[in-house]
């Protein structure tokens, strides 16, 4: 399967960059992972691809008062090689070796992954758990977004066109923070049937990837003091969609199994 | 007679196996070790032109309009076809067989006229100056189509509420019947009848390298040379031969090295007959790939399959009879030439094949659906009919208490009990059934295994042991398919050709696709010659170079094409020995070759180099004797005829444990005890179970082709239809009893199927083993996490 | 129309200017331009793994990274980490233990086998399986592969060369 032919444009700087998004057609390339296999399989066809991989400012992970900030382009590999993300974000050193296999996460992006918004990726459900500030850069300049609010809808987010994410700040994980990630695949690297991103910081936050068109926050079932209210609880709130291989309902019994195993994780003394 | 000549297999003497029983590594796997093999799609051709396929979105459709004029004007187009014209050039198929009382199929033709009858059957090529513009101007063919009932059930199908064919009255390709009389009787006075019906999962090969076919016609010689990822060249020399009218010898087929082929490389398809047919009108190198997506809509499927088996069981264990009803949905057509009603025939002949019961009742029906077409993939039916047994005889185990492995004893063949005729007609040289699980469960630690298993279901975790004895099919003879007018050889040669430098050429009509064919040849080659390894050349798989022979499918090659060689072997040292005691003036029978050298026998003293032998036969034949002429170029064939198939024996164990929150198997561990003969090369052997292991554990756990009701295909990529990766995989313990085969010096059976005959059923049988506790039960494959929730009651 | 791109790239240490379809992906220009046509297509989604390559060090899929956008990079193929010699113990173990049947995916699974060796040294068979996890072998069933990586890790020299 051959892509179509496209233009293909590499800017220098930001303001390169969004006057190339401005054009019809436009779409970003940046690891490339989801959006080449797409278009081998023709089932897209830009008329123009913006390679982005060339702009300043969007590596690197630093510290600086309890936040840590994540530039776009930072691949998931660097993410599972970062020391300071394994002690101060440790929900993302948890999820990332889920992400496929070492040669896509040699190329695979934070931006790259967050801009897809794929229901099933592990990285906006961490990004939610965490209460994450999505950096948004266009040309009318910078702006900040909640991750709870920046996902909308099935591969859809608050992104406007001609934006794109710069960078992600995690809260550095506090004295008494745990965190937990949990997938169900049937085969290692696989995209998750069900996936659990659980943060405990004081109150506790479940939010839960490939249980809905962008990632589930599940409310009720965090506010209960028992598992086993919390379970019936998450019966009522999650209604996830079937997909080849899992009916509804197997889903949501396999998102009870991950709430227990999450709860019971988190609830160890540690 | 001397040392020499007699079998391998000879009791009470020692004959001299050389490299033969030794795991030499293979020659021929440097150059893939450096990515410097050569497969089809590594080759250059000038002029080389591109086809791409225009395929049926439609499951089944009438063509009302195929417009090519924006197509033909994309850059780089060549030409754009469409069936009528192609079908000019080359003339439709039927797959259908003498032997296959009944069987019938509708004419097929490289390019659908018409009408399309799947969801990816071609119905248009495009001829580009490279793939990608071939599939730019794909994108620009308009169609129009008129949308026909579409049959995907099979059960439906059979129903017959519409019919694919109309002229064929119904849409049954294949039906059979087997009956040995006695049945009814024999479940009337059972004391226990066990009965159930299993589903297996319509999966397909995706062999890593796609279907490739280079085909380069020559219009001034009326020749043409095709390069094919093909397991079978000589037949598909004949098949370009017969259907694009060019004299046989006038086409050359060439497989160069395969990347996996499995069955499914061994066919017909139409797309690469209509890139022989366009490279004849164009007359000019022609080169078609087909890509992952693509090949998931038209490489063969197989193993769809409903069953309904019953046992009769005496209240001691003794197996008194089976009685199944199988139904199989193909797609529209049966696949030339070897027929899609192979594989349900196989059901019948195989079902219960392990056990010694006297009655048995069979009914089995192949039916036409609008899906992929379906056809032979490795291990052909075994995978059901060892599944199916496997599970009902545990089944009936459990039902009287007694221990699965037990049961089993009571119930095999015992290995003094032939030659045999089991009560499907089929015929049992010589097996090894008790010696076989005897070895398995002391490899596996049987009661060890058990104690532990119980062990831990007291502490909620669920392990489970699964046995599956199978017999297997190997060596076909004739029987096969050249007694029902197929032009499939079931014999093959090989010819031995000294070189002047004392190096060894050995050419052989057997195929390699990476088992190990060259090496296992190369080795036979070697000992009976008296060279060392690396003084021998293998070379396969060249029409125009080997002789006749029918290449690599139902594990034929070791057995088939090793016998030939050993043949062609002996039959050159002899000659070698008459020169070198011309050379030498001494009596033949004073002389030996060993180690690149002729030697006295007696004396073990060396004589004379090979290379000296060599210089003098080809460059000084002045100094040898007036009426004396060397031949040191020997060819001989070889055919099994004394049994239809040689059968094998094996039996395997799967050892996993079942997570009953999540349905989640993991497989622990993996044996197989396995009869196949004389082992030319242990690791190889070992190597092509594992490898057959686990693709019949792709179809346990992960592999179905997924249909929508309206015959789409759902999961028609890597992301979605799942193989089994390194991730998930046990650790196969392999051992193995040797019983050769009397009909061949060699004495070698073949092996290279066995592995996935046995694995579905393994670890079914070890999954209900798990769940039973639970009183759980599993009978449809893959064993999706959702089957096994459904099962335990959970969703 | 075909947009091409001026790109430079080294390729097994030649350096090689072309004017390259920005469609075509990394594996195909090394195939259909370079000739260098050990690294194999499987798939074109990224997911078999037999067109791993590497570049700028790492391991990636080749059919998933455009060849414009190697410009400026180095890339390893089969051919040079054969000739260097770099996977030669790699290459014996797998020889040795038929870790390979019909070679489709073993310049791939040698490229990523290559990654582990230099990237954990002690890897564990767990750790050996997950790595490869993602290059597909419809022949092997894996465990001659994984006998075969875990015999060079056995036997690695200090300064490791894989």
């Amino acid at each position: 399967m051959k892509a179509p032919p496209f233009a293909y444009a590499k800017p220098g700087t930001l303001d390169e960059a969004f006057e190339l998004l401005g054009h019809p057609g436009a779409k970003i390339l940046a690891g490339g992972q989801s959006l080449i296999p797409s278009l081998n399989m023709r089932l897209s066809a830009p008329e123009l691809l913006v390679d982005i991989t060339g702009l300043p400012g969007l590596r690197g992970i630093t510290l600086e008062q309890g936040v840590v900030r994540i530039g776009a382009l930072t691949t998931h590999a660097e993410i599972e090689r970062s020391g300071d993300v394994r002690k101060h974000v440790p929900l993302l050193a948890q999820a990332v070796p889920h992400i496929a296999h070492p040669a896509i996460r040699n190329r695979g992006t934070l931006g790259g992954s967050l801009a897809l918004a794929d229901p099933a990726a592990e990285y906006p459900a961490c990004a939610v758990a965490l209460n994450a500030t999505i950096i948004v850069q266009g040309k009318g300049g910078e702006r900040l977004v909640a991750a709870a609010d920046f996902f909308k809808g099935l591969f859809e987010t608050d992104l406007e066109e001609g934006e794109i994410v710069a960078g992600v700040e995690f809260p550095a994980i506090g004295k008494d923070e745990h965190s937990v990630f949990l997938e169900l695949t049937r085969r290692q690297g696989d995209y998750a049937i069900i996936g659990l991103a659980a943060h405990w910081a004081g109150e506790k936050r479940f939010v839960y990837l490939g249980a809905g068109t962008k990632p589930v926050l599940a409310r009720q079932a965090a506010k209960e003091k028992s598992l086993e209210e919390a379970k019936t609880a998450l019966a009522r709130e999650l209604d996830p969609p079937a997909d080849l291989y899992h009916s509804s309902k197997t889903k949501l019994h396999l998102a009870g199994v991950l709430l227990e195993r999450a709860w019971n994780s988190l609830s160890k003394p540690h | 007679m001397g040392k020499a000549e007699l079998p391998l297999h000879a009791p009470g003497t020692q004959v001299d196996r050389g490299y033969i029983g030794q795991s030499v590594p293979r020659a021929n796997a440097r150059r893939l070790l450096q990515g410097r093999g050569a497969f089809t799609d590594d080759l250059r051709f000038p002029r080389l032109a591109h086809v791409a396929f225009f395929r049926s979105p439609h499951a089944h459709a009438r063509i009302k309009k195929l417009d090519f004029s924006q197509a033909i004007k994309g850059e780089g187009v060549i030409a754009v076809f469409d069936g009528p014209t192609v079908a000019q050039y080359c003339k439709p198929w039927v797959a259908v067989l003498a032997h296959l009382k009944g069987i019938k199929s509708p004419p097929q033709h490289a390019i659908a006229i018409e009408r399309a009858c799947w969801q990816g059957e071609a119905v248009a090529a495009v001829v580009a100056e490279s793939r990608s513009q071939a599939e730019d101007a794909v994108q620009l063919i308009e169609a129009e189509w008129e949308p026909l009932p579409v049959v995907v059930d099979m059960e439906e199908s059979l129903e017959g509420k519409n019919i694919i064919h109309p002229e064929l009255g119904d849409n049954i390709c294949f039906k059979r019947e087997h009956d040995t009389g006695g049945v009814d009787e024999a479940f009337a006075g059972a004391d226990v009848v066990v009965e159930d019906t299993f589903h297996f999962g319509r999966h397909t090969g995706v062999c890593l390298e796609g279907r490739a076919i280079l085909a380069d016609y020559n219009a001034a010689e009326h020749s043409l040379t095709v390069y094919q990822a093909t397991q079978a060249p000589h037949m598909m020399q004949d098949i370009f031969s017969r259907h694009l009218g060019i004299p046989e010898a006038n086409v050359r087929v060439i497989s160069k090295d395969v990347g996996g082929s499995f069955g499914i490389k061994v066919h017909v398809y139409p797309d690469e007959m209509a890139t022989a047919a366009i490279s004849v009108i164009l007359r000019r190198p022609v080169k078609f790939v087909a890509d992952r997506l693509e090949s998931f809509v038209s490489d063969i499927h197989a193993r769809e399959h409903r069953v309904k088996i019953k046992l009769a069981v005496s209240k001691t264990g003794e197996i008194l009879a089976f009685d199944l009803d199988d139904l199989t949905p193909i797609g529209p057509y049966s696949v030339y030439p070897r027929t899609s009603g192979i594989e349900g025939n196989q059901v019948v002949n195989l079902t219960g094949g392990p056990y010694r019961h006297q009655k048995y009742r069979a009914k089995m029906h192949v039916v036409f659906t609008n899906k992929n077409v379906a056809c032979q993939y490795r291990a052909v039916g075994h995978p059901i009919a060892v599944a199916l047994t496997e599970a009902i005889v545990d089944l009936a185990a459990q039902k009287l208490a007694i221990d699965p492995a037990e049961f089993r004893r009571k119930n095999l063949i015992a290995d003094d009990a032939y030659p045999y005729t089991f009560p499907s007609g089929i015929k049992f040289e010589r097996l090894s059934h008790h010696k076989c699980l005897d070895l398995l469960l002391k490899t596996m630690s049987y009661e060890k295994l058990r104690e532990e298993q119980s062990r831990l279901r007291k502490k909620g975790i669920y392990r489970g042991i699964g046995l599956a004895a199978m017999i297997e099919v190997t060596n076909p003879s004739p029987a096969f398919y050249g007694v029902g007018g197929a032009r499939i050889s079931a014999q093959d040669g090989a010819t031995l050709r000294l070189e002047p430098t004392g190096m060894l050429s050995v050419l052989c009509s057997v195929t390699e696709q990476g088992q190990g064919t060259e090496g296992i040849f190369a080795q036979i080659a070697a000992s009976a010659v008296g060279v060392t390894m690396e003084k021998v050349r293998v070379m396969t798989g060249d029409t125009g170079v080997t002789p006749y022979g029918g290449g690599t499918w139902a594990s034929r090659g070791a057995g088939i094409g090793g016998e030939a060689v050993l043949l062609a072997a002996r039959a050159l040292r002899s000659n070698m020995l008459d020169v070198a005691a011309a050379i030498l003036k001494t009596d033949k029978a004073e002389l030996d070759i060993k180690d690149n050298a002729v030697i006295g026998k007696l004396t073990l003293e060396k004589k004379l180099d090979l290379a000296e032998l060599g210089r003098i036969a080809y460059f000084r034949p002045d100094t040898l004797p007036m009426d004396f002429q060397s031949e040191l170029t020997v060819t001989r064939h070889y055919t099994p005829r004394q049994y239809g198939f040689t059968f094998t024996n094996g039996i395997q164990a799967s050892l996993v444990e079942v997570d009953p929150d999540t349905g989640f198997v993991k497989l622990l561990k993996h044996w197989c005890a396995e009869d196949a003969g004389t082992l030319i090369n242990p690791m190889l052997v070992d190597e092509q179970i594992r490898g057959g292991i686990v693709q019949g554990i792709g179809a346990a756990l992960y592999e179905e082709c997924l249909y929508s009701p309206e015959g789409q295909l759902l999961n028609g990529n890597m992301a979605d239809y799942l193989v089994p990766m390194s991730g998930d995989m046990p650790d196969i313990v392999c051992a193995h009893m040797e019983t050769p085969t009397r009909q061949s010096q060699l004495g070698a059976k073949g092996v290279g199927e066995a592995g996935t005959a046995g694995a579905p059923g393994a670890v079914m049988n070890a999954i209900n083993d798990a769940l039973l506790p639970l009183n759980a039960r599993v009978t449809a494959m893959p064993f999706t996490p959702e089957r096994i929730l459904k099962a335990l009651g959970k969703v | 129309m075909e947009q091409l791109v001026e790109t430079t790239l080294t390729v097994n240490g030649a350096r090689v200017s072309r004017r390259i379809p920005a469609r075509q992906h990394l594996v195909d220009f090394l195939r259909e331009d370079l000739g260098l046509t050990g690294s194999h297509v499987g798939c074109e989604h990224g997911v078999c793994g037999a067109c791993t390559v590497r570049v700028d060090g790492e391991i990636v899929r080749g059919c998933l990274m455009l060849a414009v956008q190697a410009n400026g990079c180095r890339v390893d193929t089969i051919e040079g980490i054969s000739d260097s010699k770099e996977a030669a113990r790699l290459q014996k173990a797998f020889h040795e233990k038929n870790a390979l049947q019909c070679g489709f995916c073993t310049p791939g699974m040698l490229m990523t086998a290559l990654d582990l060796t230099k990237k954990n040294s002690k890897a564990t068979r767990e750790e050996i399986r997950a790595h490869i996890s993602g290059n597909y072998c419809r022949c092997t069933g894996y465990q001659s592969i994984v006998d075969a990586i875990e015999e060079v890790m056995q036997t690695e020299v200090p300064h490791g060369q894989g």
